[in-house]
């Protein structure tokens, strides 16, 4: 056993134990980060903070909330929305930060493209940070269900129907995901389970794991320069903070992510009392009732881009059905981006504004989500089916075919001017 | 300066997708109908003046009693809800507010041809009468008789109808609104017994079961009806729902400009009850963020000075 003298201080005491000063270096004050960074580098931070509103407004809205498809409805619309002390206010904060949290994330995923932060040592970044977009992706759809609205239960309908195009096993995996040969209560409860429970314990689980595959690596810069980050500390320890590339994450790094936090949540927070439909559907106020199906039936937003991939192929191919077709491009749409450190051939580690097509292959990347986000809600008639059907093979082509192309070549030329 | 460049590119490309997947889209899906205007302009216009103690008399030679109460002007209604309602399918209104709440024109063409009036000729002809049947006059000039009649029912009605009053007599025979307790056979009592509860809920599933019979589905509880279909969707479709909804069983009620304002605000009252509450804090909570940024920003300046 070690040897323990007495403590002055609590402080002390704790840090015999604990080492909590030595804890405090290493997750606060001599953790570096690049100083070459512009506000983006913040959104860790946002969605961080994102999280955090969900989980606590969350554990309210749970003291009240019952699974049960006889209560569900009233026990958000009317005991929460209406009777409990700001349980209008809960509500509305965890509808709003569930689809704001997505906003956020693009624009940090996005983030990542164009700075190349997921290659040269960063993949475990990339990759543990697209393992929390899926789960949050799923966490969002067990909670869109909880109120059993209209839009609660038909997206459930359409989205567990999916499964039933995998092959062999579909019409059983169906059943077996929704507890029952339709959309019912046991559906509700279960999802309840996974978005309260298991979901968010994975969801924490992969933030540690997102926070410490950073440490190795280190965060990139807006640069893309490569830093020798021991060094570059020794200098700002030194007092040379001028002339030091890092800065420590507290108190610098997050005096600046609080500023930029704060401009955030007045963003946020108009959009909760002020802007609040886009997130909180109004058909979703008209309590669920498997006889009527409404009229357009729509994902969340921050889904259209997929779901729209996945109605994009309207019509069959020789013996493939448009629904396999679409079912499996929908497939390749939601692990693609995984593969990005390796779809991406080129070392190179710079902005996209400095590596030429690539620059245009992300534009136009961006564009076309956009295009199949909007086309996504639309109904699929018309020009808009031919639409989404083109904005669906580009966005294949950019990633399966223009990327690893462009950053082939891209490749060769840095492999040629060393 | 290259970070509100950024920020310039970011809020751009959000503005953009917020446009096409809400306002764009939903213009998209919902099929565009001109805005409600009160006029009613399919209506005739009363061709006389009419005598409200004229219209008294009329209104009782005309046997309008023998299904409408009049409560204020002490006539009870002949017959309870639940029995009204498997006699008409819907229990006949009480006719103490109508001359405030329904338009005249409406008022009038209701009298004589309620069918048309209310637009249900699609459900409604010779081979299935409408419950209320067409006013052919009490022997003297009809459009008198049906202007007196009118002028009866606005001299006994009050200068102002209250929200929920409006809701009741318009909506309420028809249509739920739980979170308010209101039921299509009224207020729901405080109930001590288990007895009573079941008395209540017998009485309430009869009502809508002829409710069914007479429109062929159960109209929809109305409580959130604020939130899922909005002010204007609401105010148009009170105005003429055959217009937004082809073929519903849902009477035009013929409500004025004024009155349907007052059912919406009900509606409001009872769908959006924190609303007051959320537009006083709203600012607040803002405020505090704006000084927070502020603080913040203060504080980084500090904390950068020495690093570059």
């Amino acid at each position: 056993m070690a040897h323990f003298e007495k403590a002055n201080s609590v402080y002390e005491w704790l840090d015999q134990r604990l080492a909590v000063s030595k804890l405090t270096k290493v997750l606060m004050t001599e953790y570096w980060i690049p100083k070459n960074i512009n506000f983006l580098w913040a959104m860790g931070v946002v969605l961080m903070t994102m999280f955090t509103i969900l989980l606590i407004s969350g554990i309210f809205l749970l003291m009240y909330y019952k699974p049960d498809t006889k209560l569900a409805f009233d026990s958000v619309n009317y005991t929460i929305m209406q009777e409990v002390w700001f349980g209008w206010l809960w509500r509305h904060m965890h509808g709003v930060a569930a689809s704001v949290v997505f906003l956020v994330i693009y624009i940090h995923m996005f983030t990542g493209i164009y700075y190349g932060s997921y290659k040269r040592g960063r993949e475990m970044i990339w990759i543990s940070g697209m393992l929390l977009f899926v789960t949050f992706s799923a966490e969002a759809f067990s909670g869109y269900m909880l109120p059993w609205g209209q839009m609660s239960y038909w997206a459930a309908q359409v989205i567990t129907n999916l499964f039933g195009g995998i092959p062999f096993i579909g019409d059983e995996l169906v059943i077996w995901i929704r507890g029952n040969f339709y959309v019912a209560d046991a559906t509700l409860t279960r999802f309840f389970m996974l978005h309260v429970l298991l979901l968010p314990l994975v969801i924490m689980g992969i933030i540690g794991l997102h926070f410490y595959s950073l440490r190795i690596p280190h965060v990139n810069n807006q640069e893309g320069e490569e830093i020798d980050f021991d060094a570059e500390a020794e200098k700002y320890k030194a007092g040379r903070k001028a002339e030091s590339k890092v800065i420590p994450f507290w108190p610098v790094f997050l005096s600046k992510d609080l500023f930029v936090l704060g401009v955030f949540m007045i963003f946020y927070f108009y959009l909760v009392f002020y802007h609040y439909n886009f997130a909180m559907d109004p058909i979703n106020f008209d309590p669920a009732n498997p006889m009527k199906t409404p009229p357009h039936i729509y994902p969340e937003w921050y889904f259209l881009w997929s779901y729209e991939v996945l109605r994009g192929f309207f019509f069959d191919v020789g013996p493939l059905s448009a629904m396999d077709i679409g079912l499996a491009a929908f497939g390749i749409a939601n692990v693609i981006f995984f593969l990005m450190p390796w779809l991406d051939k080129s070392p190179v580690v710079a902005p996209a504004h400095k590596r030429g097509a690539f620059k245009i292959w992300f534009w136009v990347l961006v564009v076309d989500m956009i295009v199949l986000t909007i086309w996504g809600k639309l109904p699929p008639t018309g020009a808009n089916a031919w639409i989404g059907f083109f904005a669906s093979v580009t966005f294949l082509i950019l990633l399966l075919v223009a990327l690893p192309m462009i950053t082939k070549k891209e490749a060769q030329r840095a492999g040629g001017a060393a | 300066m290259r970070e509100l460049k950024i920020l310039a590119v970011v809020v751009f490309f959000t503005l953009v997708t917020y446009w096409g997947v809400e306002p764009f889209a939903h213009s998209q899906m919902h099929a565009h109908h001109e805005p409600a205007t009160f006029k009613y302009e399919d209506l005739q216009p009363l061709a006389k003046q009419g005598n409200p103690q004229k219209g008294a008399e009329v209104f009782m030679n005309a046997g309008c009693t023998g299904c409408h109460s009049v409560k204020s002007q002490n006539i009870p209604a002949p017959m309870d809800p639940v029995t009204a309602s498997a006699s008409y399918g819907v229990n006949p209104p009480d006719l103490s507010d109508a001359g405030a709440l329904y338009d005249e024109k409406f008022l009038a063409a209701v009298i004589k041809n309620p069918a048309h009036a209310m637009k249900l000729e699609h459900k409604f002809n010779e081979n299935r009468p409408f419950p209320m049947p067409n006013f052919y006059g009490v022997g003297g000039d009809i459009e008198q008789e049906v202007a007196d009649i009118v002028a009866y029912l606005k001299s006994i009605a009050p200068k102002k109808v209250e929200p929920k009053e409006a809701f009741v007599n318009a909506c309420g025979r028809c249509h739920d609104m739980k979170y308010d307790n209101w039921y299509v056979i009224g207020e729901k009592p405080k109930m001590d017994t288990e007895l009573e509860k079941a008395e209540f809920n017998k009485k309430h599933a009869e009502y809508q079961a002829n409710l069914k019979k007479y429109l062929g589905t159960n109209p929809p509880d109305l409580s959130m009806y604020i939130r899922s279909r909005g002010h204007e969707y609401i105010r148009d479709f009170i105005e003429d729902p055959q217009k937004i909804l082809h073929g519903t069983a849902m009477p035009r009620v013929g409500l004025t400009e004024e009155s349907t304002h007052q059912v919406i605000t009900y509606m409001e009252n009872v769908g959006d009850r924190k609303k007051d509450k959320r537009n006083s804090l709203g600012p607040l909570v803002i405020l505090y963020f704006v000084i927070f940024a502020l603080l913040a920003y203060a504080w980084k300046k500090q904390m950068w000075r020495d690093l570059h």
